[in-house]
């Protein structure tokens, strides 16, 4: 693995939505120095623009002010979009999974496509890392043939395969019980540990978010910019053990008190919007 | 199966018991073993199968032209929003038209009765494919294509990867609709128009003839036309989109 690889850079970046002249500013201002084989995991309250932020960086959405680049290599700034390619994979919230493939081809149809690696390989690897979850034998199966855990992990599975130089996670557990969230972030941890890769992890999880990251970067509500930055310093690996520990506590105390001062502006702001 | 089979065998059994107790309703209505008689013997004439072929051809001309044009304009309908936005005021106003009430026309635009017959049925599959593709693409989550460029992929992938078989069972939803309306057309179609064959005419020509028993053999000969159209297309469907199986 490059660790030299992946450095996402996101310089004073701003989005103004500008539907029917009612300018929204989702986001306004956001910087964040994201180094290589980092895992950096982005909180803040609905509706602050996170998901706007990934957006950009995916090349789904074009910014507005400021600039995104991965190891000086400019993404995004305004009237410049580069299109969505594999070294930004994206998870979905909601899952992407293709119905209409199996197992085995949703994780190695990228690599196989694009000519990055031979059929043979990408399905050896993919069995590898299926294997390392917990999920051997899975391979002919139908997503609608498994759970929801199940899907999750051979999402981000399928993501890995694609070599991205930085992973782009949002909130991919959210529809997920807490007991299979608990196994997921294990199983997200173990395959990083695998192949250390510069994540960006959006949630409104402060647990996850803490359990998962190096730096846990905290949101104000919309208009949408980095308030604080929490850096864990936990030790990898991790296990759950250290959910209980103090220092665990510390860190999410301090997380807490940013995240809620924000979640009252924007329980404040949305009355406004009602009144 | 067994239950299908007795349901049926049931259903025969209370004709034949109606019959025999001359229940008014069934007074012009001959009895199933008359109808079976009368099946036997159509099975033996030539003029039977030529119907069912004749109709079949007509069919399967009609709609393969609807399903072969329609499922490509549904796809690009729908991929292609200036090209939706010019066509779709056009078939939304040709759509609720009756397949019948373009008899008139079609029989002045094309030259044979034949042609007419096949452009009717045409018609009937062609709008309802059409709109089924057209659901299928714009129902298609977003979120699909955006991983797909998120892997890289080119725009032909996009169309042959994730448009064509995320729609693919709306376009075998349509295909089965529409083809349980080609046979309703072609029916009609052969009664209305002046046409020396098919199952239709059999039938017209049953009742001109006052022969009742032909006009039933006619009837379920239709209906099984249909059932054995409608399972093929199902059949197909089935096995081209085998993730959809339920375990």
């Amino acid at each position: 693995m490059n660790v030299g690889a992946g450095a996402l850079s996101i310089r004073r970046v701003g989005k103004i939505y500008d539907p029917d002249a009612a300018r929204v500013v989702a986001l306004d201002d956001v910087s964040l120095e994201i180094p290589a084989g980092e895992v950096c995991v982005v909180v803040g309250p609905s509706g602050c623009g996170k998901t706007t932020l990934l957006n950009c960086i995916a090349g789904f959405d074009a910014v507005s002010t400021g600039e995104i680049s991965i190891d000086d290599e400019l993404l995004a700034a305004p009237g410049r979009r580069l299109a969505p390619g594999a070294d930004r994979m994206v998870v979905f919230q909601a899952g992407a999974l293709f119905p209409w493939k199996t197992v085995l081809w949703n994780i190695t149809c990228g690599p196989v496509l694009s000519g990055r690696l031979a059929r043979g390989e990408a399905e050896d690897r993919g069995r590898t890392l299926l294997a390392r979850v917990g999920l051997a034998g899975i391979e002919p199966q139908y997503p609608g043939e498994l759970s929801g855990g199940m899907k999750r992990r051979v999402e981000i599975i399928r993501a890995l395969l694609n070599d991205p130089r930085v992973l782009l996670l949002d909130e991919p557990f959210r529809a997920l019980d807490a007991l299979t969230k608990s196994v997921m972030h294990e199983a997200l941890l173990e395959l990083y540990d695998l192949s250390p890769k510069t994540i960006l992890f959006i949630t409104h999880d402060l647990e996850e978010a803490i359990f998962l990251a190096d730096r846990v970067a905290v949101m104000t509500t919309r208009p949408g910019r980095v308030k604080t930055i929490v850096t864990v310093d936990l030790p990898r690996p991790r296990d759950y053990r250290m959910l209980s520990t103090r220092r665990y506590g510390e860190l999410k105390q301090e997380a807490l008190e940013a995240i809620h001062e924000e979640a009252l502006k924007a329980f404040a702001a949305g009355e406004r919007e009602l009144a | 199966m067994w239950q299908g089979l007795a349901g049926i065998a049931l259903f025969l059994g209370l004709w034949q018991l109606g019959s025999a107790l001359r229940l008014p309703m069934l007074r012009h209505v001959p009895t199933p073993l008359e109808v079976l008689v009368q099946l036997a013997s159509a099975v033996q004439s030539s003029q039977y199968w030529l119907s069912w072929y004749v109709s079949g051809r007509r069919v399967f001309l009609g709609y393969a032209i609807g399903v072969g044009l329609g499922v490509p304009l549904g796809l690009a309908m729908g991929m292609s929003r200036t090209f939706h936005d010019t066509s779709f005021p056009v078939l939304e106003v040709l759509r609720p038209i009756p397949p019948l009430a373009w008899v008139p026309l079609s029989i002045l635009f094309w030259p044979t009765m034949e042609q007419t017959i096949v452009s009717i049925i045409f018609l009937g599959a062609f709008f309802t494919v059409v709109l089924n593709v057209l659901g299928g693409v714009e129902a298609i989550d977003e979120n699909y294509r955006r991983a797909a460029l998120s892997m890289g992929a080119r725009p032909w992938h996009l169309f042959w990867r994730i448009v064509l078989p995320a729609t693919a069972p709306s376009i075998f939803t349509g295909m089965a609709v529409g083809m349980g309306l080609t046979w309703e057309i072609v029916v009609a179609a052969e009664m209305i128009a002046s046409i020396q064959a098919g199952l239709g005419f059999l039938m017209w020509q049953a009742y001109v003839g006052g022969n009742i028993a032909l006009i039933i053999v006619a009837m379920v000969s239709i209906g099984l036309a249909g059932l054995v159209s409608s399972s093929l297309i199902w059949l197909a469907g089935r096995r081209l989109t085998p993730w959809l199986r339920r375990t």
